[in-house]
């Protein structure tokens, strides 16, 4: 008996995330000065009011199951935020599920909407999960590159450039997480005349909406005869530091909620109920908690893109997201070299951006959820680097 | 809004130069705000917050506030007793409150004895002043901010992570 024999073809096919690596490698100077901004969540802890929500809750017994869908409260307040920020009316009843972090959500969706063999389409670099999750639904997953010159937005051209018959789905994350890219209205305008062209499911990730510095976001689904082709997933983890709650949600048509649901009925149940009572808290009284925090992350944006490109690594102004995404070519090395080099000898971690696919190649990820003091020390063991190359 | 007052009021506690490389300035620029923030008086001064009932930090550790009633007089108000009020060395803050009371007053001592006869000689004696009910402090959780307890257990954030 040969133990890996047991594992599905599919799954054994699966490289591990390139982020793991980098993170053995971190772990191995455990102790060290290490300033990482190699993380991908906010520094900030939750708010105190939401976690006293949560314990009150356990406090009152909330201890059982929820519905499927979700506590009602919950969907009614997500329903309302939803609405007052992105412009997007859904029921509560049957058009919202509470889910366990947007991973879940994307999790159930492939799961849902995924024939075997069906083609998803997913801009590139992106967040780590959104092939493995297309493969895992056993459909085929088409990387649509964006660029620098771009500032990382994806273009209707690239999008056109990339697509095969076949292609049943189009997956986003505006703001995107490694890059900052965002896309303006005209953009996803164009983004969704060919969605409808291609009759595509839309998928749109938005975890990192309230962190856009200029101004304003606008969400696929608000756009006319989109929302009836688009699940919107959205959660609490970055814009209200909530990420080790694992709570998020998925909004759409009422059948495509229905069919995640019943993948969700199967498989989790139910998010935890304590984390739905935090969150109900969270939409009803934190959104100066997210206003507030916005503010910092905003002038550490400016702080450390500034310094990259004193410091001769080429990076444009994120318009959202915690993220900043140089290019290091300049340097003359690869960017798990520059990764790698960077941290044994000045000690500060950034994420090679091979690890969010072919098309980081040449950027490091660098998070700027982290105070003033850290940056400003980074960036200066950063310049010391550099220069020594 | 001034940077600089920006980041002050976000309560850390940056060096110039610091707050200079964050705000994208020089460090005369921010050197210069800071000035211009003293010298319109919203910037008042610096002090350092400190956990009274640590041994070293107690040389004046009796802190008490005091309740004072007064009658108004016509054309000064309350102004001319609070800002009387609030000349001594003793007091810390002094407030106009609203309520079952007048003046709200900060008083910090090194003996309960020197707080309690700042209180009936001084305080209570004013013409004008109706009465004054003292609370001694037994003890601090929060200071300006700070939790005494020190909050937040550290950071268990992930180095990396997608």
């Amino acid at each position: 008996m040969n133990p890996p024999d047991f594992i599905a073809r599919h799954v054994a096919a699966l490289p591990k995330s390139g982020i793991r690596d980098f993170f053995e490698l971190v772990a191995k100077l455990k102790g060290q000065d290490v300033i990482s901004l190699g993380v991908g969540e906010p520094d900030f802890v939750t708010p105190w009011h939401i976690r006293e929500a949560a314990i009150f809750a356990l406090e009152k017994g909330k201890t059982y199951y929820t519905s499927n869908l979700g506590l009602i409260e919950l969907r009614r307040a997500v329903s309302d935020y939803v609405g007052k920020h992105f412009g997007i009316s859904y029921r509560p009843e049957d058009q919202v599920i509470i889910t366990v972090g947007v991973s879940e959500a994307l999790d159930l969706a492939c799961r849902a909407f995924i024939n075997p063999g069906d083609k998803v389409m997913f801009h590139q670099p992106c967040y780590v999960s959104y092939s493995p999750s297309v493969v895992l639904a056993h459909g085929h997953a088409i990387a649509v590159p964006t660029y620098a010159k771009d500032n990382f937005a994806l273009t209707a051209e690239a999008l056109r450039a990339a697509w095969q018959p076949g292609a049943r789905m189009l997956m986003l994350n505006l703001p995107c997480n490694p890059t900052g890219g965002t896309c303006t209205r005209e953009q996803l305008e164009k983004i969704a005349e060919f969605a409808r062209e291609k009759d595509l499911l839309v998928l749109t990730d938005e975890i990192y909406s309230e962190l856009t510095f200029d101004g304003t976001h606008t969400s696929i689904a608000s756009l006319p005869g989109m929302a009836e082709r688009t699940i919107f997933l959205h959660g609490f983890s970055k814009a209200f530091a909530m990420t080790g709650w694992r709570i998020g949600y998925a909004c759409g048509p009422a059948p495509l909620i229905d069919a995640m649901m019943k993948v969700h009925q199967y498989s989790m149940l139910c998010a935890s109920i304590i984390a739905q009572e935090a969150a109900l808290e969270a939409l009803l009284r934190g959104w100066d908690d997210v206003l507030r925090m916005r503010e910092q992350y905003h002038r550490r944006r400016d702080l450390i893109v500034r310094r990259f490109n004193e410091i001769g690594l080429k990076c444009h102004s994120p318009r959202g997201s915690f993220y900043a995404f140089p290019d290091v070519t300049a340097t003359g090395l690869s960017e798990k070299d520059f990764a790698t080099n960077l941290l044994t000898s000045q000690k500060v971690a950034v994420v090679p951006g091979i690890a969010f696919g072919e098309n980081g190649k040449g950027h490091v990820r660098a998070c700027f959820a982290t105070s003033y003091e850290q940056l400003i020390v980074a960036c200066d063991r950063i310049e010391r680097f550099v220069q020594k190359k | 809004m001034n940077p600089v007052l920006k980041l002050l009021l976000e309560g850390g506690s940056l060096t110039t130069a610091q707050m200079a490389s964050v705000a994208g300035l020089s460090v005369a620029d921010v050197e210069q705000h800071l000035e211009q923030l003293k010298k319109d008086k919203i910037l008042l001064g610096w002090r350092p917050v400190l956990d009274l009932s640590r041994e070293a930090a107690a040389g004046a550790a009796v802190r008490a506030v005091i309740e004072v009633k007064v009658t108004p007089e016509r054309g000064g108000g309350f102004n001319r007793f609070a800002e009387r009020i609030a000349r001594f060395d003793e007091v810390e803050s002094c407030y106009l409150m609203s309520g079952g009371y007048d003046l709200l007053v900060f008083v910090k001592g090194p003996s309960l004895q020197k707080v309690a006869s700042f209180v009936s000689e001084k305080l209570s004696t004013i013409e004008g002043v109706l009465s004054t009910s003292t609370h001694f402090m037994l003890r601090c959780y929060k200071e300006q901010g700070y939790l005494l307890d020190g909050g937040d257990a550290p950071t268990t954030r992930l180095n990396v992570a997608p």
